[in-house]
C-alpha cells in the first residue's frame, strides 16, 4: 500500500520493461526506497537511524564472513586464530576490530532507533507490527552479540558464556539438564564453542529476514513522524528518493566517520582486558562484565537477591531480566494515549526522561562489581524500571491532557519557520 | 487484559526488590588489600596516542634484548615469530643469524625421536618449559603468563607493565598480618593482591645495552614494557596510519554528502 500521490514506476528503456514483466525487483527498490515512497518531509535526524542499523547489519555480515574464512571454532585453536588474524592475514586486524567495534556500532544506532520509537510513539496504532518485529530483531541481536562474544574463547567469553548459560540452570528441575544438553557439556566446551559458532553464523541472516518483515510493515501505513500526526496529503510528504536517500546519505558518512574513530584508533576502548588471556575453566575472573550494551540487563538480572515467594533470588532475576525486554512486546497497549509525539506529552515527557536516567544508571550499575552502593541503586533501578512500563505510564495515559497540536505536517512545518523568520528554508 | 496483568506483574517485581533492598546489608565486605593497592604508573611511549606515533626502533632493540636474557627464562612469547622482529629495522640476514642462536623443538629425522635444532625466520619464539606442569613445577606452583598479549590482556596495559617490574618494596610497616608476603612471595603494591610469585626480575646493570644505554631497572622496565606494546599488537602503527587515510577519505564524502542533502533540500521547508 502507499498514498494515492506515490510516484508509479514506469520503466523507460526496454530491459527494465522486460524486467518489470518477469521478475518486477527495479519495481520493489522503487516503491521501497526510491521515488515511489512518499515520507513525511518533517523527518529529524533521529530518523536516520533504522538506515543505519541496516548499514551495520551489513558491514557485520560481510567482515564477518570473511572472518570465518580464518577463524578456526576449536576450543583448542580458538584463542590462537584470532591473533593468527590479527598478526599474520592480511588486513585481518582491521577485520577483526570493525567486526568487533562493528557489534557496538550496531548497538549504538539500534538503541538511538529504539529511543526515537519511545520518545515518538511510533510502537503505536497503525504501526504495533512495527515495533514487534523490532522488539525480535533487537532480541536476535542480542543472541548473536553474545555468542559472537564467546567466538574468541578468551577470559570473559568462557566466563560469559558459563553465567549467560547458567540461566537454563536457574529453572526448577529441568534446568540444570537442560543447560547440559544445550552446551554438550558441564561447562562451555568445544562442543559449546562450535554450536555458537553455527549459530552466530546463522542468525545474522535470520535477522536480515525479520528486517525485510520489519520494513514490509513499515511501509503498510508510512513511516511516522515528529509531530506523530498521521500524513493527511501530499504537501506533508517528499518522495524517499531523493530527498531521505540524500539525508541517508549524509547521516551514514557520519556513522562511519565515528566508526572509523573507534576502530582504528580506539579498537579496545570497549572490550575487556580479560578476554586477552585464554579461556581457562579454572581461574574465574575477579568481575565477570558482560560488554556494555548488556549493563541495564545484567544490572535487573543481580538486582534480585531475595528468595521471595517460592522462587528463588537467581530465577527471579532471570525472569526479570527477560521481562525487561519482553514487556517491550505490550508497550503498544501498556501505553494507551493516542497521541504519539512526547513533544505534545507533557507529564508522559516528564517520566521518560526519568526511565532515560534509570537506564543509564542500570547500565553503571551492571558495569560495576556487585558491592553497595551499585547493589542498592541497580535494586531502585530496577523497580522504576518495572514501575515505569508496568504501572506509571498506563495511569499517565489515561490522565495526561495533552497539548495542543497542529491539525497537519505541513502546518506545523510552516509554524516553526513563520516563528524563525531569520532561518532560511534548508 | 494486558494493563491489569501487567500493574500485577510490575507489582511483583517491585515487591521482590523491596524486599531485596532491606535484606541486602549496605555495607561491604572490607578489603584490606584495597587501601595498599597502587594505580599504575604512566609509562610514555613513542607508540602512544594517535598524533603521529611510531616505533622507538632502537628501544625495542633494548626491550627484546631484556626479553631474551632475563624474561625468557620463565615467560614464553607464543604468538611472536623471529621474522616479526623486521619491525625492529633487522635485515633478514640480521635476522637470520638472531633465529639460529635459539634451539626449537624438532624431530630428529632418522629416528623420529623428539630433538632440537637452531631456529629459523620463521619459527617462533620457543617456550622456555615444555608444559604447565614444568612450568609450575619449576615456579613454587605458579604459572608465568606468556607474554605476548600481556599488555593487551591486563587493566592499565603498558603502564602496569612497567609499575610492576619497577614496583618491587619491602611491605610497609602497617601492613595487615595477612597480607604479609608468605613464603616464595613478594610484596608489590601494583599486583591485584599485593603479592606475587616473581622475584624482582631486575637488577641495575643485568644487562649490556648494544648502543650503550644505561641499564637502570627504570630504563629495561620501560624498554620492555615498550617491546611487549609492540608483540601485543605489531600492527598498531600501520592501525593509525590506515586510520588517518580512511578518516580523511570519510570526511572528504561526508562534505560533499552534506552539501548535497543540503543542495536537494534546498527548496522544500522541513
Amino acid at each position: 500500500m502507499s498514498f494515492p500521490w506515490a510516484k508509479p514506476y514506469e520503466p523507460q528503456h526496454p530491459l527494465m520493461k522486460w524486467m518489470d514483466e518477469r521478475l518486477p525487483i527495479p519495481r520493489l527498490v522503487y516503491n521501497a526506497t526510491g521515488p515511489g515512497y512518499p515520507v513525511p518531509r518533517n523527518l529529524n535526524y533521529f530518523w536516520n537511524f533504522g538506515v543505519l542499523a541496516g548499514a551495520a547489519l551489513m558491514i557485520q555480515i560481510i567482515t564477518g564472513i570473511v572472518l570465518a574464512m580464518h577463524y578456526a571454532a576449536n576450543a583448542g585453536v580458538a584463542f590462537n586464530s584470532v591473533e593468527h588474524i590479527m598478526r599474520d592475514v592480511n588486513a585481518g586486524w582491521f577485520l577483526r576490530y570493525a567486526h568487533m567495534n562493528g557489534a557496538s556500532m550496531f548497538f549504538i544506532v539500534v538503541y538511538l532507533h529504539i529511543f526515537r520509537g519511545l520518545y515518538y510513539g511510533s510502537y503505536k496504532a497503525p504501526r504495533e507490527m512495527v515495533w514487534l518485529l523490532g522488539v525480535v530483531i533487537f532480541l536476535l541481536m542480542m543472541a548473536t552479540a553474545f555468542m559472537g562474544y564467546v567466538l574468541p574463547w578468551g577470559q570473559m567469553s568462557f566466563w560469559g558464556a558459563q553465567v549467560i548459560t547458567g540461566f537454563f540452570s536457574a529453572i526448577p528441575v529441568v534446568g540444570e539438564p537442560m543447560r547440559v544438553w544445550l552446551l554438550g557439556g558441564f561447562v562451555p566446551d568445544n562442543s559449546a564453542l562450535n554450536r555458537f559458532f553455527s549459530l552466530h553464523y546463522l542468525l545474522p541472516f535470520v535477522i536480515a529476514g525479520v528486517i525485510i518483515l520489519h520494513i514490509w510493515a513499515l511501509h503498510i501505513p508510512g513511516s511516522s513522524n515528529p509531530t506523530g500526526i498521521e500524513v493527511k496529503d501530499e504537501q506533508d510528504t517528499v518522495p524517499f528518493h531523493p530527498y531521505y536517500t540524500a539525508k541517508d546519505g549524509f547521516g551514514l558518512g557520519v556513522f562511519l566517520l565515528a566508526f572509523v574513530a573507534l576502530t582504528f584508533f580506539s579498537p579496545n576502548l570497549l572490550g575487556h582486558p580479560d578476554n586477552y588471556i585464554p579461556a581457562n575453566s579454572l581461574s574465574t575472573p575477579a568481575h565477570i562484565v558482560p560488554e556494555w550494551y548488556f549493563w541495564p540487563f545484567y544490572a535487573i538480572l543481580r538486582a534480585f537477591t531475595f528468595n521471595f515467594l517460592w522462587i528463588d533470588a537467581k530465577l527471579w532475576g532471570v525472569i526479570a531480566m527477560f521481562a525487561s525486554i519482553a514487556l517491550l512486546f505490550f508497550l503498544p497497549w501498556l501505553d494507551s494515549s493516542p497521541v504519539k509525539s512526547s513533544n505534545y506529552r507533557p507529564l508522559y515527557r516528564i517520566f521518560f526522561w526519568v526511565l532515560m536516567a534509570d537506564i543509564a544508571l542500570l547500565a553503571v550499575c551492571g558495569m560495576k562489581p556487585a558491592e553497595q552502593p551499585w547493589v542498592i541503586l541497580s535494586q531502585l533501578g530496577a523497580a522504576y524500571y518495572f514501575a515505569h512500563f508496568l504501572i506509571i505510564l498506563p495511569i499517565i495515559s489515561r490522565i495526561e491532557r495533552p497539548l495542543p497540536m497542529p491539525n497537519s505536517i505541513t502546518e506545523a512545518v510552516l509554524a516553526k519557520h513563520a516563528d524563525k523568520p531569520s532561518e532560511t528554508a534548508a | 487484559m494486558v494493563r491489569p496483568l501487567g500493574f500485577l506483574v510490575g507489582l511483583g517485581f517491585i515487591t521482590a526488590l523491596v524486599l531485596a533492598i532491606f535484606t541486602t546489608p549496605l555495607s561491604n565486605e572490607p578489603n584490606a588489600a584495597y587501601a595498599f593497592h597502587k594505580k599504575a604508573r604512566p609509562l610514555k611511549l613513542a607508540s602512544d596516542g594517535i598524533l603521529l606515533p611510531h616505533w622507538d626502533k632502537a628501544q625495542l632493540q633494548r626491550g627484546m634484548q631484556v626479553y631474551k636474557e632475563v624474561c625468557s627464562a620463565c615467560h614464553s612469547l607464543n604468538l611472536v615469530a623471529f621474522r616479526n622482529i623486521a619491525d625492529f629495522g633487522y635485515t633478514d640476514g640480521q635476522i637470520k643469524t638472531f633465529a639460529k642462536g635459539f634451539q626449537v623443538p624438532s624431530i630428529n629425522p632418522d629416528t623420529g625421536e623428539p630433538a632440537t635444532r637452531d631456529g629459523l625466520p620463521s619459527d617462533y619464539f620457543p617456550a622456555p618449559y615444555a608444559n604447565e606442569v614444568a612450568a609450575r613445577a619449576a615456579n613454587n606452583n605458579a604459572l608465568p603468563p606468556d607474554l605476548s598479549l600481556i599488555t593487551k590482556a591486563r587493566e592499565g596495559g603498558k603502564n602496569y607493565v612497567y609499575s610492576l617490574l619497577t614496583g618491587y618494596q619491602n611491605p610497609p610497616a602497617n601492613l595487615p598480618k595477612e597480607l604479609q608476603p608468605s613464603t616464595g612471595l613478594h610484596y608489590n603494591p601494583y599486583f591485584a593482591n599485593l603479592n606475587l610469585a616473581m622475584a624482582k626480575p631486575l637488577t641495575d646493570g643485568q644487562v649490556t645495552y648494544a648502543d650503550g644505554t644505561k641499564s637502570t631497572v627504570d630504563q629495561m622496565a620501560k624498554d620492555v614494557s615498550a617491546f611487549l606494546v609492540w608483540t601485543a599488537e605489531p600492527k598498531l602503527i600501520k592501525r593509525i596510519q590506515v586510520g588517518y587515510a580512511v578518516f580523511f577519505f570519510l570526511l572528504i564524502f561526508t562534505v560533499l554528502t552534506y552539501l548535497s542533502y543540503r543542495n536537494i533540500w534546498a527548496d522544500k521547508k522541513h
